[in-house]
Parts: structure tokens; C-alpha cells; sequence
């Protein structure tokens, strides 16, 4: 069998000068590229062929790098195993036998098995992070605002980042510098000051860093994962770092949060395919809802159709006081207890995942389960802020990610910190 | 609420409600198996009851640029993915 990484193999040339010359690159199959197939795993998409580049493409491509392929994903975006895919799994390189993570599980294989230097993912809630954490490889989501989403298929679009991948910090880093920047086609990116470029910054120096560890994140986290997290805590502390434990209250709520907005953004996003202007069409004769319904019965998966479903439930008539807007005051509680925290620490640390890779096929029946699992990742999403996941070693052979997290836009200190683990 | 304790615990009925709102039909088989899973994970979201209200700073704020002509795509590209097309318009399904 096949490791399935990639859903489209196809190169596409870059400039010929750059940051990025001489590097491959694989990109996640919801992030649009002029030409080849888009699919984000889905049937809805399987013959979709943008007209248009997205501009972390653009800017790729203007860097020197090749792309190689469009890689597996959980159908856009929705899970964190990349079994949610209409094309199939994809086999965990470094961990056989184990889900490689999602929603960006082929990115980061493709990095994790050597089809590619570097990889771009999207990170709704954890879905670079995740994989990244599981195929043991470097993973960064940035802050909301840095990376245009032009041309990212949108899911949650209040939530998510496109980010890159790579086996290195120095190198996810250098991806990072060439897709950062304000684009006029995304009104939500800023221009931000830096005086050297991100992969500067991992120099592996964190003498006098001050990482707070919020206790939280490690409740019921799994043991040889809690074991391999301290072991990198006391690694960073050996090279100068200090740590304190720190509370977040809020982030108890934040799984449901996460869900329930993204979920309702999820059904109002996903309104657009109705089979007219791209995507599957139903063989059918009837009137336009009756012909809708049936394109979209046919094009979206499982999971894709329970999140439209319990999204439109959460924004109907009666029950969107109830839900939505509690969640948006969970998220503006989220904020305020990660502002709070990072103002008496530089950067705060946790597992990117509270367990090892799971077995393949484990979580499908269980829904709620799955959701649980991302409880150390959506937090970071509803805040806004920026977080990186680097390997920080391996619980019975399976991988362990560390997860850091710093203020809006502290990208390079996270590089910082992060490229001491190596 | 999976004791009945609650009118919001969620039916098959609702399901289908919600389906044809969002315009996906349903097997019988996903109305029955959407029923539970939704009754199980709509619990697991009233635990949002518990939020207290927050002062909730506003973030954004609009970012306007002149109302100028640019370049953007043609009708050829814009009709390149479409099953169905006439005159250079896409073509939909009757309306009722």
C-alpha cells in the first residue's frame, strides 16, 4: 500500500532565484493552485481546477521553490487523522500503523518521509500542529493576520492560518518569511516590523527565558506524553530557562467554543457549493433546493455534513443566544487569560497533543472523542495567537510534539526557543 | 439530557429540520445516526452555560481602500469549473 501523502502529484517550477531555490515544497490540498486540482479532500472538489494562485502559492513560487504535490487532508480540514479524506488515509511515516495527525496529515508526511524539504498546511484548530506533533516534524501556526488567506479554501475563517512545515525549525522558519506579509486580498493581514528575517531567530538561545506552564493542558494528558514533555521542560531549564506553572481557567470551555463557532463559520462557508458554478453536481432532476441537496449529499463526507449540520443548528432561530454567543464570550475569556498568562512569561509550553498518534481507524465512530482530543491546540486559534510544535522525543517509539506559544506576532522568539529542542 | 430532562434534547425530526435548512438530504441511516451523535455533543456544548459574560474589547475594525477598476478574472476563467453554461452565463436548475 501506498503511503498516500499526496492526492495530486504535480510539479510546478518556481523562479529560478530565492530563499527557496533548490527546495521542494508541498502544499495542502485546500490552498489553491493555478491550474492543478484542488480538491481539500473532498468529492464536492474532485475535478476543481483553480483559476488562480493563493498568494502563499505566489509567494512561493516567486521564492525559487518547486512544488511537488497537493497533499491529504481530512475533507476540508474537518478532523484530525486525515481518515476524513474521500481519497483515503494517509500513512503516519514515522509512526506505522498510526494516523499521521490532521487536518494537514499529508503535508506533514510528506515532510516527515522525504517527498518534500518543506510543506504548507492550514490551521483551523490544531491542524498543523497536530500532524506536525504526530509525524514528528516541525510545525508552526501563526498569529491571525500574518498569512494572507487568499486562495485558502475557508472552513473556519475567523480561526485559521496557513503554515508551514519542515524537519527543521530554521527551515519551517524560512517557509514562514516568504508567505508572512500584508496582501490587499486579505483585509485581515497586517504589515509587521521585523527587523531580521524569522529564521534568524533559531540561534537555540533561551538563556533567561521564562516559559510558564499552564497546568491545564496537562490534566489527563497521557502519562509517557506528560513524561516526555517534562524531560524537554528540564532540557530547555539545563540551557538556562526557567518555568512557572500558570492557570488558564477559561480553557476548560474552549473545546466547545472552538466547535461551535467553528461549526457555524463552517456552515456558512460551505454554502457555496451548490454545484453551479464548480464542484460535483447532482445527476438529478428537480427543483434548485431539491437539486442542492442532492449535489451535496453526494459531494460532502460524514463529518463534513454532521459540522454544516450542528453549525446551522447552533445559528438557528432559538438557539443562537445559547450557543454562538456563548462561545464568543468563552473566546474573549480564552484571550484574556492568555493575555494575563503571557504577561508574566515569555512564552507558555504544553504537549501539542495530549496522547500518541492514534491507531488508524480508533476515533471514526466517536465524534465527540476526537473533538476532545484537540483540547491543547483550538485554545490557541480562539486567542489569535501564534504556536509552534517541535518534536521533543518519543513515548514508546511514537512521536511527542511540544507545543510553545507566544504574544500576537512573537513569531521569532518561538523560533527562538523552539531551536533549542533540536 | 439524554434522560429526556430537557425539551432541547435533540430528534430526528429537528435533524431532518436542520438538514433541509442547510440544504443536505439524509438517509434514513445518517438521521438516525446524526440523532445520537448530536444529542451527545449538544450536551457537551450547553456546558458553554457555565461562560460568564466577558467585556469583550472589539478587535476589528474596517480597513477601506478607494473603489477603484482592477483586473480580475475573465468570464472564461470564471466559467472554467461550471457543469453548465449558456451564453456566457452559468446555468443553475430550475427554480421551482
Amino acid at each position: 500500500m501506498s503511503a498516500n501523502i499526496f492526492i495530486t502529484e504535480e510539479r510546478i517550477d518556481g523562479d529560478d532565484d530565492g530563499p527557496l531555490a533548490g527546495m521542494t515544497v508541498a502544499v495542502k490540498d485546500n490552498i489553491s493552485t493555478e491550474g492543478v486540482r484542488t480538491t481539500c479532500g473532498s468529492r464536492m472538489l474532485e475535478t476543481y481546477v483553480p483559476p488562480y494562485d493563493a498568494t502563499a502559492v505566489s509567494r512561493v513560487k516567486a521564492a525559487g521553490g518547486t512544488i511537488v504535490g497537493k497533499t491529504n487532508m481530512d475533507e476540508f480540514g474537518m478532523g484530525s487523522t486525515t481518515e476524513t479524506s474521500y481519497f483515503g488515509s494517509t500513512t503516519n511515516p514515522a509512526a506505522p500503523g498510526r494516523v499521521p495527525g490532521g487536518s494537514s496529515g499529508g503535508s506533514a508526511a510528506a515532510v516527515a518521509a522525504g517527498e518534500a524539504d518543506v510543506a504548507l498546511g492550514s490551521d483551523t484548530g490544531g491542524s498543523v500542529r497536530c500532524p506536525a506533533a504526530f509525524c514528528g516534524v516541525v510545525g508552526i501556526k501563526p498569529t491571525y493576520g500574518l498569512v494572507s488567506r487568499y486562495g485558502l479554501i475557508a472552513y473556519g475563517n475567523s480561526l485559521e492560518q496557513i503554515g508551514p512545515f519542515a524537519n527543521t525549525v530554521e527551515d519551517a522558519a524560512t517557509l514562514l518569511d516568504v508567505i508572512a506579509g500584508a496582501d490587499d486580498r486579505d483585509a485581515t493581514t497586517r504589515e509587521v516590523e521585523t527587523d531580521t528575517p524569522y529564521a534568524d531567530a533559531a540561534t537555540g538561545d533561551v538563556e533567561g527565558l521564562s516559559i510558564g506552564v499552564p497546568t491545564e493542558l496537562l490534566d489527563g494528558a497521557d502519562e509517557g506524553v506528560v513524561e516526555t514533555f517534562w524531560d524537554a521542560i528540564a532540557d530547555l531549564e539545563d540551557r538556562g530557562a526557567t518555568y512557572h506553572e500558570v492557570s488558564l481557567p477559561s480553557i476548560e470551555h474552549a473545546v466547545e467554543a472552538y466547535y461551535v463557532i467553528a461549526m457555524s463559520e463552517a456552515s456558512s462557508n460551505l454554502a457555496r457549493f451548490d454545484g453551479v458554478r464548480y464542484g460535483h453536481d447532482a445527476d438529478t432532476e428537480g427543483n434548485w433546493n431539491e437539486t442542492f441537496a442532492q449535489t451535496r449529499k453526494e459531494g460532502f463526507g460524514d463529518e463534513v455534513k454532521r459540522r454544516i449540520l450542528l453549525g446551522t443548528y447552533a445559528l438557528s432561530a432559538g438557539y443562537h443566544d445559547k450557543y454562538y454567543k456563548k462561545a464568543q464570550d468563552a473566546r474573549a475569556w480564552v484571550k484574556q487569560d492568555f493575555d494575563e498568562a503571557l504577561s508574566e512569561a515569555d512564552v507558555l509550553a504544553s504537549p501539542t497533543m495530549p496522547v500518541p498518534p492514534f491507531e488508524e481507524g480508533e476515533s471514526l465512530d466517536d465524534p465527540l472523542q476526537m473533538y476532545l482530543a484537540d483540547a491543547n491546540t483550538v485554545p490557541i486559534n480562539l486567542a489569535d495567537l501564534p504556536a509552534i510544535s517541535v518534536p521533543a522525543g518519543e513515548t514508546d517509539g511514537l512521536p511527542v510534539g511540544l507545543q510553545l506559544v507566544g504574544p500576537a506576532f512573537g513569531e521569532a522568539q518561538l523560533i527562538q526557543a523552539a531551536s533549542a529542542l533540536e | 439530557m439524554g434522560s429526556g430532562m430537557s425539551d432541547d434534547a435533540v430528534n430526528a425530526e429537528e435533524v431532518r429540520h436542520v438538514a433541509e435548512l442547510a440544504r443536505v438530504d439524509l438517509t434514513a441511516k445518517e438521521v438516525d445516526q446524526f440523532t445520537g451523535q448530536f444529542a451527545e455533543i449538544l450536551e457537551y456544548f450547553e456546558t458553554l452555560d457555565e461562560v460568564p459574560e466577558v467585556d469583550r474589547e472589539p478587535t476589528l475594525s474596517n480597513v477601506m481602500r478607494p473603489d477603484e477598476e482592477r483586473d480580475s478574472l475573465d468570464r472564461e476563467g470564471a466559467l472554467a469549473n461550471a457543469a453548465e453554461t449558456e451564453d456566457g452565463y452559468f446555468k443553475g436548475p430550475n427554480v421551482s
